[in-house]
């Protein structure tokens, strides 16, 4: 009853609030799905100190359908991923529906949006809470849904339109490999549910797929790889990251909590959730190690260039789960899901303070516009330098625990893609902490813009705001060292993440403890990396600004492509978008109006000519007259067919 | 007790009725309600049908009586599960298309809702027949009410429309006829479990397969004889829109399980590819299509006959299985066809409802005359951003459990075939949400888009009813399923057991 009701609470005060909308108070249109979402949070911790001490839990829902052999039904399943997903899910969620009273607190959608909040927060649940592959594509495709909704949530902004319709058709893309990847586990192991499959994974090895005639793949291989697909999308890999920075059109509590907190590492927790398979497809985890390396990198150094403040957070997100990806790649499943759960912390963080400077500056968002925000904003500031300093890794700080066991992951590996994978990511190190401090130097420090007389962190609404800020704050500094010793360097996931002895990156050897792990931390080579990235940042941006104006001219034509991207909007808008529009306006004019209507009703042009002038005169009021010929006629025919032909 | 005459009453009551309200009804207020009375009053007979109903394969409510004695056609009705499931289809969303001409029917009101329940008595009888001279007569008698509907109540081109429906789908019948008459020489019999039951060889059996097929075919559509579909949407009135794309459009995969694959199942295996292939046809170039419609109902046409093809896939794919007969597989292909039909039956209806909304209020269904409609009617908004996204496939809606099972069927038979029918994910949503973002999102994009009014309650009932429906059915499709689940079996190990062997 418990996990039910950890499920389905924020979907019943959504339902609530979106019904009654025009009825309910205001109190408790935000009241509502805050104090779902705290009961949720709060059992969630329940259910994960019940994991710390016992088995698995599985809850038997009910029938989905059956048919063909085929039992689908709805179920859950929590074990230790589960619950701390859960956890992570649900007090993100609540630390983002407090801030939302203030943030939203003008906005006439106001309690639309607290029902959508609620909605995808159940939504997410369902996805990790998922029994079987079936209902984690109901979850999968629910948050989608949601995400669609919220990125479009301003509709009449033809840009938030645009980039709510490119986010879904291009998760949609990734949700078709997902689909056909479900689809081939369906057939090859006669069932959808995680148990079976799962311990089915051997035998599944050694099947093969016929894809043509006489051209056979491993069955386990091609699957791992169209899962993965899915994943690209959801948790924005290149080239399927192109609607993330987009999806910053929604208003900033969903970037946090959605596309930066939960939704977005849901292709990772995927990933990790199907190890029992993933294991058994080295193929498949070197593309996953090679998709999220080169993510981590390319993305990170997109974000340097970027103006917006959202923009910077959002490519930094991308860069991070691009290390996920790359962790899961090398077969590093807790590490990677450990990243995941210090990330969801630090980047909700810097998201809700961009939007605490957002609402301050009254809407906007370019950092050219920004400075010296350091003394008017001070609590802003303060919880944004604590989210900066995880995100760069410094030691001792949340994202350092998880990132240095990340990259160790990575360097002890030996696959295909390691050495690659290793100089991206190192690489990144020094880009993250580059863009870390660039975003921290212009926004909070420097010479204050002139109109900022107003300029105030303690507006209407902002004790709401300022709140979760100071709530997250506390998990980015100082979670790692409650929490690194199990989930790391101990036996946490053990009964959740299959790893082959094979395959085995032995993080328990990492180091002795979290004490060690931090000191060792201090002298090791990515903290100079990213010291070298930070200090960068400061010289141009602090101390020696007229450097930048050169060093910008000289790196004119990269910065150009850093800007653009790599030219992958380039290419949807200017090539894609216009040839799939091309293709379609053809296929509609000249194949199926002219080629197949013009032959065939040319051919029947002389008995349209009949029966049109049949039917003028059905116009002119002797309709019942030739209604009843008709019927008739056809009476006739079949008579004379019958008598004909016998 | 129940069952005896139930069926008949379900067929003739509202032929009856029809007659009665053309015939007898001067205003169009007492044409309009009686009219929704009998669509209500229907759901008594259809109701206890569905009480009465003993899971389980075979025929029941059986009633047999001779017709014409001298060609032994017979008066036989009765019903399994995957009939009851789409005569139930037609009982629920018959008062759907009844009150979707509540005030754009503004003239001959009696001939219009006479005409309505006629079709629908007409329809149930394809549903119930079991012989197929029966079967045949409906099937074309069928024809004339919508081809009234179309042709009286349409729009500008509707004489065109109404000329090229009927031609399509009547030279589409007369093949069959044809058929039926050589088997009922063969079997000295036209009732259906006969003909499932007649032993014939394989070139017997190749013919009749076409005779059948380019009946069905038309009527479902299949590319390349959809083109009548988008025509006659354009021109019928909503209420005649509804009826077609529900339950019109349904005949035809009806009548591949009634004949198709039972009557010619060896024919039905060794023609699979080429069913296969012209479904892909209809799911991805038809959704291209579908991108480019400037009309609302053009799209949403295109649209049906793409999701049609999901039905006719999921019917022929299993027969394609290199690994010999799998019934299970059949089954599993069988009911996401069947779910996919009863599905898009709501589905089209609320979406044609929601252009018949627009209409109304606005007389255009260019989708360039429309922006921003969520700023004036927001409850509008909700449900046509609903039926836009079931339309699209999203889980927790009915449109996605058929295209799930028809692609989980698919993949087991060839991982490429369900890469083609899996497009529709990416293009269905295109086409559905690009037509959302043009129409309901945005700026308010005229003075006569901000002129608009909210649903009033007939429109709010009937939409808000169909939404309930389709989220049902796509959270618990469980009970709909073990409707029909026995018969399909049956009919899949019928199916895969062949006939040319038993010659």
């Amino acid at each position: 009853m418990m996990h039910e009701t950890i499920l389905f609470a924020p979907l019943a005060a959504a339902a609530i609030v979106a019904l009654g909308a025009r009825i309910l108070p205001r109190s408790l249109v935000c009241g509502l799905p805050i104090l779902a979402v705290g009961l949720s949070a709060g059992l969630s911790i329940a259910a994960l100190l019940r994991q710390l001490g016992g088995d698995p839990v599985t809850v038997t829902m009910f029938n989905w359908l059956s048919i063909g052999g085929f039992e689908l039904s709805f179920g859950l399943m929590i074990d230790r991923l589960t619950a701390l997903m859960m956890c992570v899910v649900t007090s993100v969620s609540l630390a983002v529906h407090v801030y939302t009273v203030g943030y939203m607190r003008d906005d006439p959608g106001y309690a639309r949006f607290f029902a959508l909040i609620a909605f995808f927060t159940s939504a997410m649940l369902l996805l990790v809470m998922a029994d079987n592959f079936m209902q984690l594509f109901v979850g999968w495709e629910a948050v989608g849904l949601a995400s669609y909704l919220l990125i479009g949530f301003w509709f009449k902004r033809p840009s938030a339109n645009f980039a709510s319709l490119k986010a879904f058709l291009v998760n949609r893309i990734g949700d078709l490999g997902l689909l056909l990847g479900i689809a081939l586990i369906g057939g090859a192991a006669g069932s959808l549910d995680y148990a079976v499959v799962f311990s089915d994974a051997p035998r599944l090895a050694a099947q093969e797929i016929a894809i043509w005639p006489g051209m056979s793949v491993p069955a386990l291989d091609l699957g791992c790889v169209l899962l993965f697909v899915g994943a690209m999308g959801k948790s924005a890999q290149m080239p399927l990251h192109v609607w993330l920075p987009d999806s910053m059109e929604g208003p900033t509590p969903i970037s946090a909590l959605i596309h930066a907190a939960t939704m977005v590492t849901a292709g990772v927790f995927m990933v990790a959730r199907m190890s029992p398979l993933f294991e058994y497809s080295p193929g498949a985890l070197s593309l996953v190690l090679a998709v999220g390396a080169t993510t981590a990198l390319a993305t990170g150094l997109v974000a340097i260039v970027q103006q917006d403040i959202k923009r910077i957070v959002a490519w930094s997100t991308l860069s991070q789960l691009g290390y996920m990806m790359a962790g899961v790649g090398v077969s590093a499943y807790s590490v990677a899901i450990y990243h995941l759960f210090t990330h969801a912390f630090f980047k909700a963080l810097l998201f809700l303070a961009a939007g605490a400077v957002i609402v301050a500056l009254h809407h906007q968002q370019d950092i050219r516009r920004m400075g010296g925000l350091r003394r008017r904003m001070p609590i802003t500031y303060v919880t944004a330098l604590i989210g900066a300093l995880a995100l760069a890794g410094i030691p001792g700080t949340a994202g350092f625990f998880s990132k240095d066991a990340l990259i160790t992951a990575v360097t002890r590996s030996s696959g295909a893609m390691s050495a690659y994978a290793e100089l991206c990511l190192l690489a990144g190190v020094v880009v993250t902490a580059f863009y870390s401090a660039r975003f921290l130097l212009v926004v909070f420090h420097g010479r204050e813009t002139g109109d900022a007389g107003d300029i105030s962190e303690r507006g209407p609404g902002g004790a709401w705001m300022l709140g979760p800020l100071v709530l997250l704050a506390i998990p980015s500094l100082v979670i790692g060292w409650f929490t690194f010793q199990p989930v790391v360097l101990g036996d946490y996931f053990s009964a959740s993440l299959a790893v082959l002895p094979q395959n085995a990156p032995a993080s328990s050897d990492l180091a002795a403890g979290t004490m060690d792990f931090f000191v060792h931390g201090l002298y090791s080579p990515v903290f100079m990396l990213a010291m070298l990235g930070g200090l960068s940042a400061w010289v141009v941006y602090q101390w020696r600004p007229e450097w930048r104006k050169r060093l910008a001219a000289a790196l004119r034509r990269p910065g150009r492509v850093l800007e653009l991207g790599y030219g992958f909007d380039t290419l949807l808008q200017r090539a894609i978008i216009p040839g799939v529009q091309g293709l379609a306006r053809g296929a509609a004019e000249k194949t199926d109006e002219r080629l197949i209507d013009g032959l065939l009703v040319n051919g029947l042009a002389r008995s349209v000519q009949w029966g049109s002038g049949v039917l003028r005169r059905l116009q002119t009021g002797y309709l019942y007259h030739y209604a009843f010929a008709m019927v008739t006629a056809i009476c006739l025919l079949i008579a004379w067919v019958i008598l004909v032909l016998d | 007790m129940f069952g005896q005459g139930l069926l008949s009453v379900l067929i003739w009551l509202p032929v009856a009725a029809g007659l009665l309200i053309m015939g007898i009804a001067r205003s169009a207020a007492v044409a309009r309600w009686s009219c929704l009375a009998v669509g209500f009053i229907q759901w008594i007979p259809g109701w206890l049908l569905w009480r009465a109903f003993k899971p389980g394969g075979g025929y029941q409510f059986v009633e047999r009586h001779d017709w014409i004695a001298r060609f032994n056609v017979e008066y036989f009705l009765g019903v399994d599960g995957i009939a009851l499931a789409l005569i139930l289809l037609t009982l629920v969303l018959t008062p759907v298309a009844i009150v979707a001409g509540w005030r754009a029917i503004d003239r001959r009101t009696g001939l219009y809702y006479g005409a309505l329940l006629i079709q629908q008595g007409l329809m149930l009888g394809v549903f119930c027949a079991l012989d197929s001279l029966l079967f045949y007569v409906f099937w074309e008698f069928m024809l004339a009410p919508m081809f009234l509907i179309i042709g009286i109540w349409g729009g500008e081109r509707r004489i065109y429309a109404t000329v090229k429906f009927f031609l399509f789908t009547f030279l589409g019948s007369v093949f069959m006829l044809v058929s039926l008459v050589y088997l009922y020489r063969k079997a000295g019999s036209y009732a259906i479990p006969d003909l499932h039951a007649l032993p014939l060889t394989l070139t017997e059996q190749q013919l009749l397969f076409f005779g059948f097929l380019a009946a069905f075919a038309v009527k479902v559509p299949m590319w390349p004889v959809h083109t009548w579909l988008p025509d006659a949407h354009v021109e019928a009135p909503t209420g005649g829109s509804v009826i077609l794309a529900a339950i019109l459009l349904k005949m035809g995969g009806f009548g591949m399980l009634r004949f198709s694959l039972p009557v010619t199942p060896d024919a039905a295996q060794q023609f699979a590819p080429l069913i296969i292939a012209l479904s892909l046809i209809a799911i991805v170039y038809i959704a291209v299509v579908a991108l480019a419609q400037r009309d609302l109902k053009k799209l949403i046409a295109y649209s049906s006959v793409a999701h049609m093809g999901f039905v006719t896939l999921g019917f022929f794919v299993p027969l394609a299985y290199a690994g010999g007969g799998n019934e299970g597989l059949l089954a599993l292909g069988m009911g996401g066809g069947m779910v996919q039909m009863i599905s898009h039956g709501f589905i089209s209806a609320a979406l044609f409802l929601c252009v018949g909304v627009l209409y109304d209020r606005m007389h255009t269904r260019r989708i360039d005359d429309f922006g921003g409609v969520a700023n004036t009617m927001p409850a509008f908004a909700v449900l046509a951003v609903l039926f836009a996204l079931a339309n699209a496939g999203l889980p927790g809606t009915s449109g996605f459990v058929g295209e799930f099972l028809v692609i989980l069927a698919s993949f087991s038979v060839q991982p490429l075939v369900a890469l083609g029918a899996a497009t529709i994910l990416v293009l269905g949503a295109a086409y559905s949400l690009y037509m959302i973002k043009r129409v309901v999102f945005g700026e308010v994009g005229n003075g006569r888009v901000a002129a608009l009014e909210d649903l009033d309650i007939r429109e709010g009932v009937a939409l808000g009813g169909l939404g309930i429906s389709v989220i049902v059915l796509g959270l618990y499709p469980g009970p709909l399923v073990e409707l029909m689940e026995p018969s399909l079996n049956e009919l899949a190990r019928h199916v895969l057991s062949g006939k040319a062997a038993a010659w």
